[in-house]
């Protein structure tokens, strides 16, 4: 079959040309994945160049300042902050991410389920989704860290779960609109399954407004997880993370400020950075849809 | 008025260049085009969409997008230089000395303020009018200028309070209230249904006789410049290619692109085998030399191909002019419709019957009609219907009289309230899921916007191999042949497999919907005014293909549409539905001859004729259809019926019943007797004419 492969290339330009342009045609895109990009790539080998390890302890060199050797200064074991950002990003990125994408997998079919069906099962799934996002972030988090015991699962799963109601509300809503559509109707009339009608032929229409949804999600994401893990609930000890170096970093404050700057400064440059991803990727998809 | 006074003169446009700049270049929407306009005078702009009628209005009124401008030619209001105005002379003129009524008055009409703030909004900013007492006068005094029922009342309403015909009314008040010297009105009665708009053309007729005001009516619909403009002006690509007093135009078009328009467009009481206009207009960013048309036209010749083609003067008397080097064979060999053959196929078997079906909607719950006085709204009340083999069935009637909702209910799309449909002598809600499977593949939907109706994510190969995997346990290579074969049969190019619906243009994607249709041979379709959106060249070919279909597969058709013209030109039965009822069915020439249901005749005096000489007697039916939450008691039409007999309208339902022929096929049910019906209505509706 001739004719399939080239069209699969041809498609594969049309695809690579459309995230092409998607990434350049905005500049809030092109500068958000600049930070991104670079912090993922960093977060796996960035450790591996330090001159310190992560984990490794200098007593003698405890809380020192930015210096030759130590590019950002040492903690109070003398660990070397700049390899243990390096390392915190994993965890940091990886709830960011890992608890969004849990909320897409849970929300988006408890949206499409809702918005498709309507009526009662609308009215049920929504209220359920309501009464969970009427708890306050942070406190439902807590809430469900203390009853699964802190890892960075259970951290990736408690976000998750807060921010599916937020996901299933889009998606929902974006549903509604669609099956109104009379393409959905000509697929009942075909006698589709509604499984096919709901993930087939609503779902790669309402893409743009989930992908906006959970970009700007990662941001949100990534701040409740650095608080979660503030407040004793991360992965723990000895691995770094943002929010648990902060927390650390807080009783050497007013000796040795360098401490908790550092991870400060990569929790604002990355949420900002995702954050502004998630606007430029609002406009980049809005446009393309008035289109 | 023949002979244009200079003095006369109210708006000149003069050789105008309209460009927009779009991200790939320069759209060039018009193109050296000249219209001028004299007091009192109705000059009608005709042309598809695309062809720049609604930018010349608002590049009159200079209110073009922020991409687009004038930039060449000129424009003189009342003398006045309109693209060198000042913004604060623009804005006296705006709306003070010409009055721009937009499209879709729904969405032209602020929500959030009543109608009357609206007009007495510009009453005050273009009058020396300061009290707001004065202002409210003058609100209710254009209010009753434009026929709308106790004025002062509704001046308190909302837009979404007043029906459709009735907010149009409130744009055009709008545009009255300062007494404009030119009135332009674009599509003003597109989205109207034909009783509503007959009524709407009324009443711009009577202004024009009081006011002497200067109207632009822009409109793509022929029938309703050939019925209220003087002069007309047609329009293509941006080019004007005829222009000539609407008479001399219509009955002796002079251009192969007006011929072909006026042969392309469905006419009632006309038996015409409609000629689609082959090709599509061509893209403004990128024109061809020569003459625009040429690529369609039958006449065209190597000479059209080069140069620029200039207006040729047809009749120097009635100023009659076409953009076209060989008008003068195209005169004395017009583009004609030619004279239809009588369908000659015989209905078979029925394929689906509904009995005494009903459709609630809003049904309410055990508490709201139990302690409250809930009415249901009743989209579908008591229909009888059958279709046979290979019939075309026509259902027509207004907007929200349940056309469509009996169309879907019949496929089963919806729940029945009450009554049965019987599909090949087999009630459908005893079906198995595999027997109702089986009626999915032979029961159709064609919907009315086809870019709606397809799936904007796949590609048209898949979206016409879904049925064929669906219905058929075909392999892939010949379920690959067979949608080649489609492809061929809807006449669609081979390249349009691997592209995506919005690549497509509108009859293009009627078509892919239709090829979807026929791919798993369904024997029955139901077509929910599939031509509905679509312009009338491609409208000719769709119906003509639809006739063509429907004689190679055997298919049954339901067709719903508003438009009579269309109904008479495809089917074979037609049903008249008003509030939910089938009030009159009968064959397409019984329905379209005497005797007839009251309703049937207002309906059919409503449409205007392309045949600007003739001169009908015309009904306009009063008031607006009634709530199907709770229709009149008795005979559901009797609110507005010009031929109410008396009490008998009010208390008791007339059946259908069979009028005429022994065969039982024509019925209405109303209570006037035959002789009655098969008087001359006409005369009764409206005494003094």
């Amino acid at each position: 079959m001739t004719t399939k492969e080239n069209n699969w290339r041809a498609n594969r330009q049309f695809w690579t040309q459309k995230a092409l342009n998607l990434v350049f045609a905005n500049p809030k895109v092109t500068i958000g994945l600049a930070i991104i990009a670079p912090t993922i790539v960093l977060s796996i080998i960035g450790s591996e160049f330090t001159s310190h390890g992560p984990l490794e302890t200098n007593p003698a060199d405890r809380l020192q300042g930015p210096s030759g050797q130590y590019l950002l200064g040492t903690d109070h074991l003398g660990r070397d902050i700049l390899s243990r950002i390096f390392l915190g990003a994993r965890t940091t990125l990886l709830i960011g991410f890992g608890s969004t994408a849990l909320a897409v997998l849970l929300g988006v079919p408890i949206g499409l389920i809702a918005g498709y069906f309507k009526g009662t099962t609308d009215e049920i799934l929504m209220r359920i989704m309501d009464i969970v996002m009427s708890i306050p972030t942070l406190l439902l988090g807590l809430l469900i860290l203390v009853a699964l015991s802190s890892s960075t699962t259970n951290l990736i799963m408690a976000i998750g779960i807060v921010f599916t109601p937020r996901l299933a509300r889009v998606t929902r809503s974006v549903t509604l609109s669609e099956s109104k559509q009379s393409y959905v109707l000509a697929a009942k009339a075909r006698g589709e399954s509604h499984l096919y009608i709901m993930f087939r032929e609503i779902l790669p229409n309402v893409t743009s407004p989930i992908v906006i949804e959970s970009s700007t999600r990662v941001g949100y994401a990534i701040m409740v997880g650095a608080s979660l893990s503030f407040l004793g609930l991360g992965s723990g000890p000895p691995y770094p993370d943002w929010g648990y170096m902060v927390s650390v970093a807080r009783e050497h404050m007013y000796s040795s400020p360098w401490i908790l700057l550092w991870p400060c400064l990569a929790l604002l440059l990355v949420i900002m950075a995702t954050n502004i991803l998630g606007d430029g990727l609002k406009d980049a998809l809005d446009e393309k849809n008035f289109q | 008025m023949t002979q244009s006074d200079i003095n006369n003169t109210i708006l000149e446009v003069e050789n105008i260049n309209v460009e927009f700049s779009v991200p790939d270049g320069t759209v060039q929407a018009l193109r050296d085009v000249s219209v001028s306009l004299d007091k009192g005078e109705t000059l009608g702009i005709a042309g598809e969409s695309g062809s720049g009628k609604s930018t010349l209005a608002l590049a009159i009124v200079q209110y073009l997008d922020s991409n687009g401008h004038v930039s060449d030619g000129s424009i003189r209001f009342k003398g006045r230089d309109i693209l060198n105005a000042s913004k604060d002379e623009l804005r006296s003129i705006r709306g003070g000395e010409i009055a721009h009524v937009a499209q879709r008055p729904s969405q032209a009409l602020n929500p959030s303020l009543t109608i009357g703030e609206q007009i007495s909004e510009s009453i005050r900013l273009h009058q020396d009018i300061d009290s707001s007492d004065d202002a409210r006068e003058r609100t209710i005094e254009v209010l009753d200028q434009v026929n709308i029922p106790d004025p002062a009342e509704m001046s308190e309403r909302y837009p979404h309070e007043l029906s459709g015909g009735q907010q149009q009314r409130a744009m055009l008040a709008i545009g009255l209230s300062c007494n404009p010297d030119l009135l332009i009105l674009d599509e003003p009665t597109t989205g109207l249904d034909v009783t509503t708009q007959a009524k709407f053309l009324d009443l711009i007729q009577d202004l024009k006789s009081e006011y002497n005001t200067a109207i632009l009516l822009i409109t793509h619909n022929l029938g309703v410049i050939s019925e209220i403009a003087d002069r007309v002006n047609v329009l293509y690509a941006g080019k004007m290619v005829e222009k000539g007093p609407v008479k001399e135009v219509f009955s002796n078009p002079a251009n192969p692109y007006t011929q072909a328009l006026l042969a392309t467009t469905p006419e009632l009481g006309v038996d015409k085998e409609l000629r689609p206009i082959p090709g599509r207009i061509p893209d403004l960013d990128n024109i061809p030399d020569g003459c625009i048309f040429a690529d369609r036209c039958d006449y065209a010749t190597e000479k059209c191909e080069t140069g620029s083609i200039r207006m040729e003067t047809v009749s120097e008397r009635d100023g009659h002019e076409s953009r076209c080097l060989h008008w003068e064979t195209a005169i004395s060999d017009p583009i004609e419709a030619e004279e239809s053959a009588a369908p000659s196929h015989t209905p078979g078997e029925d394929v689906l019957s509904a009995e005494k079906l009903k459709k609630y909607y809003d049904v309410g719950g055990v508490i709201q009609n139990r302690f409250f006085d809930h009415q249901p709204v009743q989209a579908v009340s008591d229909v009888s219907l059958t279709i046979r083999e290979s019939e075309t069935v026509g259902l027509v009637g207004e907007s929200g009289c349940g056309k469509s909702t009996l169309g879907r209910t019949l496929l089963k799309l919806h729940d029945t309230t009450d009554g049965s449909i019987e599909f090949r002598h087999q009630e459908l809600s005893g079906l198995n899921k595999e027997q109702l499977q089986q009626f999915r593949s032979e029961c159709q939907i064609i919907f009315q916007d086809p870019e709606a109706s397809l799936n904007p994510n796949k590609t048209i190969e898949e979206i016409i191999e879904r049925p064929l995997k669906l219905f058929t346990e075909n392999p892939p290579e010949e379920r690959q042949q067979r949608i080649t074969e489609l492809i061929e049969q809807m006449n669609l190019g081979r390249e349009i497999r691997s592209k995506y619906p919005h690549e497509l243009s509108g009859g293009q994607q009627q078509r892919v919907a239709i090829a979807r249709a026929f791919a798993a041979n369904p024997s029955l379709i139901v077509l929910d005014e599939p031509v509905a959106s679509l312009d009338v060249s491609v409208q000719a070919s769709i119906l003509n293909l639809l006739n063509e279909l429907r004689d190679e597969y055997g298919t049954s058709y339901l067709l719903i549409s508003h438009d009579l013209s269309v109904i008479e030109s495809i089917c074979d039965r037609v049903a008249v539905m008003y509030l939910g009822e089938i009030i009159e069915t009968g064959t397409t020439s019984e329905i379209f001859a005497p005797p007839y249901h009251p309703y049937t005749r207002s309906l059919l005096r409503s449409i205007p004729t392309l045949d600007p000489t003739e001169d009908i007697a015309q009904i306009r039916l009063d008031g607006d259809v009634p709530s199907a939450r709770d229709p009149p008691s008795g005979c559901s039409f009797h609110t507005r019926c010009p031929k109410k007999i008396g009490d008998i309208c009010e208390t008791e339902d007339p059946q259908l019943e069979s009028v005429g022929d022994t065969d039982n096929s024509h019925c209405i049910s109303c209570h006037l007797d035959q002789d009655q019906i098969e008087s001359p209505l006409d005369m009764v509706a409206n005494p003094e004419m």
